[in-house]
């Protein structure tokens, strides 16, 4: 049985650990409410690209010349996972449940006989994948440095990724992420973003007859580069306040668990006393009948 | 005078909102100003300035890359930069002259070749005008 200098200390410890989790959970409170706001003030640049992509898509798809981006290379025999995730752990779930998504996706496109390769965006996703896949992992980018994040962080991978793209390196892209649902709830998402896909929309729906300035051919293919960056940041974006929204409901229930901890031992502790108090009250009771 | 309703969006956040008399946009192929009533219309932006009247007085942002959007409903440009004048930063433009120096130099295939050196043009000429622009303004 433990002694009561030991009790003494471990409710010592627990207090300790106790401070920590609950300063991490405020602190992740504050970063949430900033990533937040900066995911909402992102929204309204990738909406409106998507609908002036989608109208310009529309009408090049029925035109039969389509560039590689939207068409895809004709094949999808090799396949890359854009694997997004935090930096930190202390998150719960949120980087494994990430790259659970992604583990089963390689999984299912192995036994489909198909080439899979990794390419990561967080040390977290790449540490866990290195083991299980070590030699199909193709990059990984490092985004501790990054303080707040950046369009050009995003534009930075996406030209990687294009580049790859030019060499042949892969068919079909997908990337995974945690899209923000709410404090409690970050969703893992799979979106496919090479060859993008659009919502089909109603001949009837278009909207008016635009003048294009240069050619439609030539302003689709500046934009749907400039897309898959804006797709990337828009990720990265709703990554980070799915983090910081798992961190503070990881740390929440740290803390709980360290005051659970902190009324057992107490209890433990407090007993212990009285029974040694007991004790020698009877010692002292007993050696006094003796006499 | 009539007012068009106008969006200046960069990828992290609105640069702009609001109901403007005129702005004349950058365009790929030449300035082009937007006033309300302009036919539905999608145009490529080439960096440069953009100027807002509105209420007599102008304002001017720095743009680069991205597109102009004019529909009923409004105007509205997606620019992967855009920050006021004021707020442009020199040395930081220089750097990105420096940068499509570089992929002038990189670029293989004549077309990359053909649009890097036109960023470059692009990227100078508008340093060129803000010096002139910022010099001009302290000796007078």
């Amino acid at each position: 049985m433990a002694s009561l200098k030991d009790l003494r200390n471990r409710i010592a410890s627990v207090k300790a650990t106790q401070k920590i989790t609950k300063a991490m959970q405020m602190v992740a409170a504050a970063k949430l409410r900033r990533a937040q706001m900066a995911a909402e003030a992102a929204r309204p640049y990738a909406e409106r690209m998507e609908t002036v992509l989608g109208n310009l898509a529309a009408g090049i798809i029925g035109g039969g010349q389509a560039p590689v981006l939207i068409a895809g290379t004709g094949s999808d025999q090799k396949q890359l996972l854009l694997v997004a995730t935090g930096e930190r752990g202390l998150c719960g779930a949120f980087n494994t449940s990430i790259v659970r998504l992604a583990r089963e996706r390689a999984q299912q496109l192995l036994g489909e006989g198909k080439d899979v390769k990794f390419f990561c965006i967080g040390r977290k996703g790449y540490d866990q994948l290195r083991r299980i896949y070590p030699d199909r992992i193709i990059e990984l980018v490092d985004l501790r440095s990054v303080r707040t994040l950046s369009f050009k962080d995003a534009d930075a991978i996406a030209s990687k990724i294009l580049s790859l793209l030019d060499q042949g390196a892969f068919d079909v892209c997908t990337l995974f992420y945690a899209q923000f649902k709410s404090v409690i709830s970050q969703v893992p998402t799979a979106q496919q973003i090479i060859p993008a896909t659009f919502e089909a929309r109603d001949a009837d729906a278009a909207g008016p007859v635009y003048e294009y300035e240069p050619a439609e051919e030539d302003i689709l293919a500046d934009l749907l580069p400039r897309n898959i960056a804006v797709q990337i940041f828009r990720a990265l974006l709703e990554n980070q306040a799915s983090f910081y929204g798992s961190q503070m409901s990881a740390m929440d229930n740290a803390t709980r668990n360290a005051g659970d901890m902190i009324k057992k031992q107490t209890l433990i502790y407090n007993r212990t006393r009285q029974a040694m108090i007991t004790k020698e009250l009877i010692e002292i009771i007993s050696g006094a009948e003796a006499l | 005078m009539a007012t068009l309703p106008f969006e200046l969006v960069s990828p992290e956040r609105l640069v702009f909102s609001g109901a403007v008399t005129e702005v004349i946009v950058p365009g790929a192929e030449g300035e082009f100003g937007v006033l309300a009533g302009h036919a539905p219309f999608i145009g490529m932006l080439k960096p440069g300035i953009l100027t807002i009247k509105a209420d007599g007085a102008a304002r001017r942002y720095f743009v680069r890359g991205g597109f102009a959007e004019v529909n009923p409903a409004g105007l509205t440009i997606l620019a992967e930069e855009a920050k006021p004048l004021e707020e442009l930063d020199l040395g930081a433009l220089a750097q990105q002259i420096q940068d499509a120096r570089e992929d002038v130099n990189d670029a293989t295939g004549d077309d990359a070749k053909q649009r890097a050196s036109r960023h470059l043009a692009d990227l100078q000429q508008v340093y060129e005008a803000l010096e002139r622009d910022r010099t001009g303004a302290t000796t007078h």
